[in-house]
């Protein structure tokens, strides 16, 4: 078993500035190279060509906020079966009837959001 | 111990110089290739076959109108392809593109950091990429960009669950969050695909999604959205949306080839490493072998980047309703399944080709209407 030590993330600083640098660059460069031309009708919100009604800080369908709070929901029911697909081994067939239990549990609760209708993007 | 540093560091610059070269020749390839598949001439005017095609695309952005629209929020409006770009070329740093070289008696590994959340890194860091296309949409004060972002968040949240259950299946079989450790554990020809063909699909599937590709790209579908979350931008800021997006195909090739395809290793590779080192003594013959394992993984790479190109100019979009109800009413059972199966066959101590018949058949079970639906029709 391999030791792993914060020293082993010292590496990542020097990405990060390598990466950090080049983004930066960049943007000045294309900023300080490039034209400037300003006109009203240029400034406004692209619409194809019909004048823009208000601006879009607009309430949206309620359907993309549901999908975020269901994704926290499953996200955490995923975490926490990393901790045991990692040592399953060890816990065996007991820790895989658990999991079995915990994960009908979670796939209940999914049928029961996809029986409510929280997934159907058709009727809206 | 400095030398060893400025080699690690040679490294680094290395793997970081190649994402973006291999990112800007993506660009150049993907229009080759659609030529290609399209029975066209293609890019054939800067230089021999148009090589300087990537080089003269990232000149003209430079010199572009650097625009800002009136009604957007100025500093959002660059930090999001800077964010964009930057969790694109941190990913890299945990992927294994080698075995070791050996400098003095000491091993170094070819890869930014090897640690022991490997693979946990990746997805944070990935799932960090959808707030630079978020903020990017939502400051550029467009309707048009606005519901590009908001698609392409919920979008990618949505695979993120499937792609993170198909992980945990190849993490039952290593028993380690590190890539490194799962490289190693496919020695040979020993790779995990032949275990885990359902994993791969769902992983497959979740990363044209996770990368905005076709038959998934509804953020920037242009009949609906002009051009999605990047309608506002133009010069390098434009050119940063592009290139992170073509960043993270070269990753996540890279990752499909380190979890399934067997990264660096390659039949016979002990063969190779047995005749380089009686060759060229210990040191010299590991550290050939080990090229040759680069090279190896590369060409892996190249294979899944082509894949990534041939389904976009082979398979057209999905609508909105498709896409979500693959992702979760498919592809996220699907995955629970898969997990479900491996554990089953890992514990009861049989060989894994007992779960690789049984996916097989599920997998037979659950592709069999939709292929008699089609020849119906025909």
């Amino acid at each position: 078993m391999t030791d792993y030590i914060p020293q082993d993330y010292q590496p990542l600083l020097f990405q990060l500035v390598l990466a950090l640098g080049f983004i930066i660059f960049t943007i000045l460069i294309t900023h300080v190279l490039g034209p400037r031309l300003k006109n009203a009708a240029k400034d406004a919100p692209f619409e194809c060509g019909i004048e823009s009604v208000g601006d879009a800080r607009a309430p949206l369908a309620v359907r993309y906020f549901l999908i975020a709070i269901l994704f926290v929901l499953f996200d955490v029911e995923i975490i926490f079966m990393y901790p045991w697909a990692v040592n399953f081994l060890k816990l065996g067939w007991f820790g895989f009837v658990e999991m079995l239990f915990f994960v009908t549990f979670l796939m209940a609760g999914f049928y029961y959001i996809i029986r409510k209708g929280v997934l159907n993007w058709e009727n809206d | 111990m400095e030398a060893v540093l400025i080699i690690k560091g040679i490294i680094i610059l290395a793997i970081f110089a190649l994402s973006l070269g291999i990112a800007a020749y993506e660009t150049y390839f993907e229009r080759v290739v659609a030529a290609y598949i399209q029975d066209r001439v293609g890019p054939d005017y800067a230089g021999p076959a148009g090589i300087f095609q990537p080089l003269a695309d990232a000149g003209k952005l430079f010199f572009k109108e650097d625009f800002i629209p009136a009604l957007a929020d100025k500093s959002l409006f660059i930090l999001g392809p800077s964010l964009a770009m930057l969790t694109a070329l941190l990913t890299s740093a945990v992927i294994p593109f080698g075995d070791s070289f050996i400098y003095e008696g000491q091993k170094i590994l070819v890869q930014g950091i090897e640690v022991n959340i490997g693979i946990l890194w990746v997805f944070g860091i990935v799932s960090l990429g959808v707030y630079g296309i978020l903020i990017g949409g939502w400051s550029s004060n467009n309707k048009y960009s606005l519901y590009g972002a908001i698609r392409a968040a919920s979008q990618n949240i949505s695979y993120e669950l499937a792609m993170g259950l198909a992980i945990i299946a190849i993490l039952m079989m290593t028993g380690s969050l590190s890539i490194r450790s799962m490289v190693e554990a496919q020695h040979g020809f020993n790779w995990n695909i032949f275990y885990q063909p359902l994993g791969f699909i769902i992983f497959l599937t979740c990363s044209f999604a996770e990368c905005n590709r076709t038959p998934f790209d509804l953020p920037e579908s242009e009949n609906e959205l002009v051009a999605g979350y990047h309608t506002e931008y133009s010069s390098m800021k434009l050119g940063l949306y592009l290139f992170s997006e073509y960043v993270n195909m070269f990753i996540s090739s890279a990752v499909i080839a380190s979890l399934y395809f067997g990264g660096f290793n390659y039949p016979g590779m002990d063969w190779v490493y047995s005749k380089f080192t009686s060759i060229w003594g210990a040191t010299v013959g590991h550290n050939w072998a080990t090229v040759i394992g680069i090279c190896v993984l590369m060409a892996k790479i190249f294979f899944f980047i082509f894949l990534f190109m041939w389904v976009r100019w082979t398979l057209p979009r999905f609508r909105y309703d498709q896409l979500m109800d693959l992702g979760w009413k498919a592809l996220i059972p699907l995955a629970v399944l898969n997990m479900i199966i491996t554990a089953a066959a890992q514990l009861s101590g049989k060989p894994l080709w007992i779960g690789l018949i049984l996916t097989l058949i599920i997998m037979l079970v659950i592709f069999l209407p939709a292929i008699k639906k089609r020849t119906v029709k025909a």
